[in-house]
């Protein structure tokens, strides 16, 4: 009895300290369903006591342009950063390349790159180029973001596919390609969706890549949508907040859908085993 | 703060059969490196050669030409034009003259500091009291992931509008045990203090979730004798826990630094830098230079980012040295 009642205080120390650490996303639940009348009351109302779906009207009417646009970028970031990083993930673990430690060394370098650092090389670059405010220029910018993480990833998994299964592949007379697609590939579902999710969700939530190399442009990201609703001295905050609300759907379906997927992708390697 | 993981791709599996494969050292591989066919080396440059042609179109040249803006003299027409005139290191001149500089360069180092501090302590005690068996343990620390995969631009505005002067719901909670309301974006000995606020909200469920899973490799069997030994809780933790951290907590420190040092949407959608640059870093000096103003000034802006990524490269080595020597042990 004594010791199940010490489980009970811990459990409730422990929502405790969960709502306190996500009093700001009720917050932000909060205010986006918040009238314009209450929303400079003082104090602020705790609940949505008189809630309005106004704020989400105003998303319906304003931003769906902008989700459309990051949903697109989304989508081709994880074609291309998958493209990219799982061929060259099989060479590391399985082919030992000549040079292979020396690649992987520089993508760990890579990613220290502070991204506004990357931002300003793409501005010049894509100056010239005439790649400003372009869907493809924002896909690409935004899969540096990932491609360093995914080859990792893929690298980390499958130098755990049994070499021996390759080695009877090719005995079968598969040539590479053909063992990459067929075998490798289809027995590394869980590293394809690791990284397919982390590398929508920092394109999704790309702020500096956007701001930088599609400001003005005709398709904008919602992170911009966000970012000129604030800029423009808007006042209706519940509109804000709701759009910062349907922004973070995507971050809230991976934690309820693939949550072992996003332990995995943070500890990977962070910790040795 | 945008935290990603790093992990030294293992150049082979050495206790694969368990599962957990260890890094070997680059040298390591010689042994076997006559056994390797060349056909089987052509094949694996051909899979790595997108990734290969990737790193040096969109890491190693947008790099370059950042490099090239920061040495040359660049104005709008030039930037078009592309004839803009070789002036050394005249940029990193101006730019270590300039006033913004020495504040420029306090808030970078105090908010990595704070941030870091607070970010590790919050995220041990919670790793360490979430590693404890209870009821909804595992499904609570879960939900202490949510800051961390919000996109920053979302978080930073629920902040902004928490921490508003007049209707924000901190100031409302200040009033009612009686302490005046503190303008926490537009004041500037304020500013600095909230986007660090905001910035430790972000960085501690990474922290929490890496120094969890580092918990977990202490055996429990350290803590039944300490107890059997009469050592209290307190103790348990600076004897055992703390001491068998260090590895974790050094790669976690390490990582932090880095992406701490490059921390830029927070800040700029929350204050701008500003007021007066007050809450400016190296980050959002360089942005502001570069694209903050009707005159963009390129090359001074190239010239800040350059030196953030020095010093972004330089704990990024050490991480990796200290990783290498961790993986080897």
């Amino acid at each position: 009895m004594n010791r199940r009642n010490r489980t009970w205080w811990k459990t409730a120390t422990g929502l405790l300290l969960t709502a306190i650490m996500l009093f700001p996303v009720y917050w932000m639940l909060n205010v986006s369903f918040t009238r314009d009348q209450d929303m400079r009351k003082s104090p602020p109302d705790l609940f949505p006591v008189r809630g309005t779906l106004d704020g989400y009207r105003a998303v319906l009417d304003q931003q769906l342009p902008y989700l459309a646009t990051s949903l697109v970028i989304g989508l081709g970031t994880v074609v291309l950063t998958v493209a990219l990083a799982a061929p060259a993930g099989y060479a590391l673990a399985k082919l030992r390349p000549r040079g292979g430690g020396v690649l992987s060394f520089l993508l760990l370098v890579a990613q220290m790159i502070p991204g506004i650092i990357m931002a300003m090389g793409f501005y010049a670059i894509y100056l010239s180029l005439g790649l400003l405010q372009s869907v493809p220029g924002l896909i690409v910018a935004d899969s540096t973001l990932a491609v360093p993480f995914a080859v990792l990833i893929f690298t980390a998994f499958m130098t755990g596919i049994p070499s021996e299964l390759i080695q009877a592949a090719q005995m079968d007379g598969a040539t590479a390609l053909r063992t990459f697609w067929s075998v490798v590939l289809p027995m590394s579902r869980n590293a394809v969706v690791t990284v397919s999710l982390f590398t929508f969700l920092w394109s999704w939530s790309d702020f500096v890549f956007a701001s930088t190399l599609a400001n003005g442009g005709t398709h904008e990201p919602i992170t911009l949508g966000i970012y000129h609703y604030i800029g423009n001295n808007n006042q209706e905050w519940n509109a804000i907040m709701a759009t910062a609300v349907v922004a973070s759907l995507p971050a809230a379906v991976i934690l309820v859908l693939a949550q072992r997927y996003v332990a995995a992708g943070v500890t990977a390697g962070a910790v040795k085993d | 703060m945008m935290n990603r993981t790093t992990h030294p791709p293992d150049r082979r599996p050495v206790r694969d059969r368990n599962g957990a494969a260890t890094a070997a050292p680059p040298p390591a591989a010689t042994a076997s490196r006559s056994r390797r066919p060349s056909s089987q080396q052509w094949a694996a440059w051909a899979f790595l050669a997108p990734v290969t042609l990737y790193l040096g179109l969109f890491y190693a040249y947008p790099l370059y030409r950042n490099l090239d803006l920061s040495l040359r003299n660049y104005t709008v027409r030039s930037f078009v034009q592309g004839d803009a005139p070789f002036t050394g290191l005249a940029n990193y001149r101006t730019v270590l003259d300039d006033p913004t500089f020495g504040p420029a360069l306090t808030h970078t180092v105090v908010f990595t500091a704070v941030c870091l501090f607070f970010q590790y302590a919050i995220g041990l005690a919670l790793a360490v009291f979430f590693n404890q068996h209870f009821r909804l343990s595992a499904t609570l620390r879960a939900l202490f992931l949510v800051p961390w995969l919000l996109p920053l631009i979302v978080s930073a505005s629920s902040w902004s509008w928490m921490l508003n002067s007049d209707s924000g719901i901190v100031n409302a909670l200040l009033s009612t045990v009686g302490i005046d309301p503190v303008h926490w974006l537009t004041s500037p000995s304020w500013s600095l203090t909230s986007v660090i606020i905001a910035n430790i909200w972000i960085g501690v469920p990474f922290n929490l979730v890496v120094l969890h899973s580092g918990l977990q490799s202490i055996p429990s069997s350290l803590y039944e004798a300490a107890a059997l030994d009469g050592a209290g809780a307190w103790r348990r933790f600076w004897s055992i826990t703390f001491p068998l951290l260090r590895p974790v907590s050094a790669i976690t420190l390490l990582l932090g630094l880095v992406y701490t040092l490059k921390v830029f949407d927070i800040i700029w959608i929350m204050t701008k830098g500003g007021p007066a640059d007050s809450s400016t870093t190296f980050a959002t000096w360089s942005y502001r230079l570069g694209f903050g103003n009707l005159l963009p000034a390129f090359g001074p802006g190239a010239a800040v980012g350059n030196l953030l990524v020095v010093a972004a490269l330089v704990f990024g080595l050490v991480y990796l040295r200290v990783q290498r020597k961790q993986a080897l042990s």
